[in-house]
């Protein structure tokens, strides 16, 4: 290890957070015991939506926050990972079959691969034509195709249309549990952790190297001799897949499908736990995504129209915080934020 | 024949509604570099106040000004309070912080006037239909609308391509920064350019209202189909949008009237109508990828 270019790449350990994060998993895990200690069963449930929508976020930041896709569109992806749970769980209750084929289950085995692939699918047909664009308009694009795909849903009357589709009961895995909350607490644990570290080794490799670099210039990238255009369409699709993942874990944990998945609203909330938690990094949108869904659970409570301080709060915090939560921390502590 | 006609026309009304809107936000995003999302609430801010000042007074005549009043006002106060602060930043804080105040804008409507929608009667002196060439009789309003929406698409070409203010917004297009270094006050040329495409937002509120029920969430729907016209007509450009507007409009219209009747041959009544709805939903946004696969830059582009 005495090559210089690998220790200035190597990155930099820093035994301080190394100690946080696992001090955070340890509370995490024991997180359901927790709750039953201080008699507050709801936690479980709320606990599990954060981690849900975490792996969203996180998903949605690798596009964003590492390689500058502002993409307003990723409910799509997140929806139609649910609506690969909700449909296979119809076919399998009712017995009809899909494509002719007898293709139904309730297995979470085959149920999540499945919504991860098609949601892949459908972020590389749809991101392939967006990435034709770049800046404003990609945001737009992607903000209007997502909108198409929600009026498919909407006009889908087989698969409930409007209303949804209920999923009666949750995805089974052999020898688990799943109908515990506290199980699938425990599931949804793993897999985000599952998810986490393969976007840490996905940004800390050449490829992640290539994505940092787009963002920062893709014309200097381009003359380098990258073409782009490959990585951002990758990049793209590993991101809808994991909002796939988050869609088809959520039609488990909510047991519940509907449009309202893809509404581009659900959109603008994945940007901003992005952004809330500081877009670029690792754990950021885990934590915006606990903030911004604990924030609305309290401001719920206090007031129906919440969304009346919300949407303010954001306002401030878009224009005297750069980076979130830590630019809040910075300028609360009076150092520059710069 | 006659109901080709009427569906045309319809096409071009919903296209001039279209263009009021995607006017400003390309105007807007063409010289300031803001992405407004908040544009569309702008829009229902002239169609409520409008709806508010006509059930007060029962006078159109009143109503009228006061929805524009309303919309260019609050423009004015968002640029001056928001927007103002988001010129140099990167699009994505100007997305969330306008997404901010659309949740504001949306829940505060919601305070004031309930989740009810509200009805708009259309004025007496713009009531009844007339006969057009002996083909199709056609609503007044509907007429009044195409008529007020293409004189303001004249209005706007004069406004930017023969007066100095215009030249100004041209300048500004093209180079802010040698704007600003020959003497212009581009603040106070940006603030008001934000209350004129307020206004145009507020128009297209202020003429939708008695044709549409004035409800919150008005806005994000017109909104995301602007941002289809402007995508198709090439960012930044007046033209492009009076055409990707027109295309739109006609596009949308014309699906929904049609469409049912050929999937009915296919299949059974409700399905049809269930899957056209859906469809011709889908159509605008098809369009847009059609188009984008041929020109990314729009049909019209700003520059160049």
């Amino acid at each position: 290890m005495d090559d210089p270019l690998k220790r200035a790449m190597a990155p930099r350990k820093n035994v301080r957070s190394v100690l946080l994060v696992a001090l955070a998993l340890v509370v995490l895990a024991v997180l359901p015991q927790l709750a039953d200690m201080f008699e507050q069963p709801a936690l479980v449930s709320l606990a599990t939506r954060i981690i849900i929508l975490a792996i969203a976020a996180a998903s949605l930041n690798l596009a964003l926050g590492y390689c500058g896709l502002v993409s307003f569109g990723h409910a799509a992806w997140y929806g139609v990972g649910g609506y690969v749970v909700g449909i296979l769980y119809n076919h399998y209750v009712s017995g009809d079959p899909l494509f002719g084929l007898p293709l139904g289950t309730d297995q979470m085995l085959i149920t999540l691969p499945v919504a991860i692939l098609v949601s892949g699918l459908f972020a590389a047909v749809f991101g392939a034509l967006s990435l034709r664009t770049s800046g404003v308009q990609f945001i737009m694009i992607t903000l209007a195709f997502a909108q198409m795909i929600f009026f498919f849903f909407v006009a889908l009357k087989a698969y409930g249309g409007d209303d949804g589709l209920i999923v009666r009961r949750r995805n089974s895995l052999p020898l688990i549990d799943t109908r515990d909350g506290a199980t699938f607490y425990w599931i949804c644990l793993v897999i985000a952790i599952a998810w986490f570290a393969l976007l840490r080794r996905i940004v800390a490799s050449r490829f992640g190297a290539v994505l940092a670099g787009v963002r920062q210039s893709e014309r200097r990238m381009a003359a380098i001799g990258i073409s782009t255009y490959r990585y951002k369409l990758a990049v793209f699709v590993i991101s809808g897949m994991g909002a796939g993942l988050a869609g088809a874990l959520m039609a488990n944990h909510a047991r519940f499908v509907s449009p309202d998945m893809l509404h581009w609203t659900q959109s603008g909330e994945f940007m901003i736990m992005v952004i809330l938690g500081g877009a670029g990094t690792l754990l950021g949108p885990a934590a915006g995504a606990a903030v911004l869904i604990l924030l609305e659970s309290q401001l719920a409570a206090f007031t129906e129209h919440w969304q009346v301080i919300l949407g303010p709060l954001l306002v401030l915090m878009i224009l005297f915080t750069r980076g979130g939560l830590s630019g809040l921390w910075k300028l609360l502590r009076g150092g520059s934020n710069g | 024949m006659s109901l080709l006609m009427e569906q045309a026309l319809n096409g071009v009304q919903l296209g001039v509604t279209l263009f009021l809107l995607a006017a400003g936000l390309t105007l807007i995003f063409g010289i300031m570099g803001v992405i407004n999302l908040a544009h569309g609430s702008l829009y229902m801010i002239g169609a409520y106040a409008m709806a508010a000042v006509a059930a007060k007074t029962g006078s159109f005549l009143l109503a009228f000004p006061a929805g524009l009043a309303a919309a260019g006002i609050a423009g004015v106060l968002m640029e001056y309070l928001v927007v103002r602060r988001l010129y140099a930043r990167d699009h994505l804080d100007q997305v969330l912080a306008t997404f901010g105040l659309i949740l504001f804008f949306n829940q505060l409507t919601t305070i004031l006037f309930g989740r009810q929608p509200l009805f708009v009667e259309i004025p007496d002196f713009l009531e009844g239909s007339v006969m057009i060439g002996g083909i199709v009789r056609y609503p007044v309003y509907r007429l009044a609308m195409i008529a007020v929406g293409l004189a303001t698409a004249i209005g706007l070409y004069v406004l930017i391509a023969r007066t100095r203010l215009g030249m100004l917004i041209r300048a500004g297009a093209t180079n802010r920064e040698m704007v600003r270094a020959l003497g212009v006050d581009i603040r106070l040329l940006y603030t008001l350019l934000f209350g004129v495409g307020a206004m145009l937002a507020g128009l297209a509120g202020v003429m939708a209202g008695p044709i549409l029920s004035v409800q919150v969430g008005m806005g994000e729907q017109v909104l995301i189909l602007t941002f289809v016209v402007v995508v198709i007509g090439g960012i930044g450009s007046v033209r492009g949008a009076f055409i990707g507007a027109l295309a739109v409009g006609m596009v949308d219209t014309m699906l929904r009237a049609y469409l049912p009747g050929v999937l009915r041959q296919l299949m059974a009544g409700p399905d049809a109508d269930a899957l056209a709805a859906g469809l011709s939903a889908m159509g605008v946004y098809m369009l847009m990828a059609i188009v984008l696969l041929v020109k990314p830059q729009g049909l019209a582009p700003a520059h160049g």
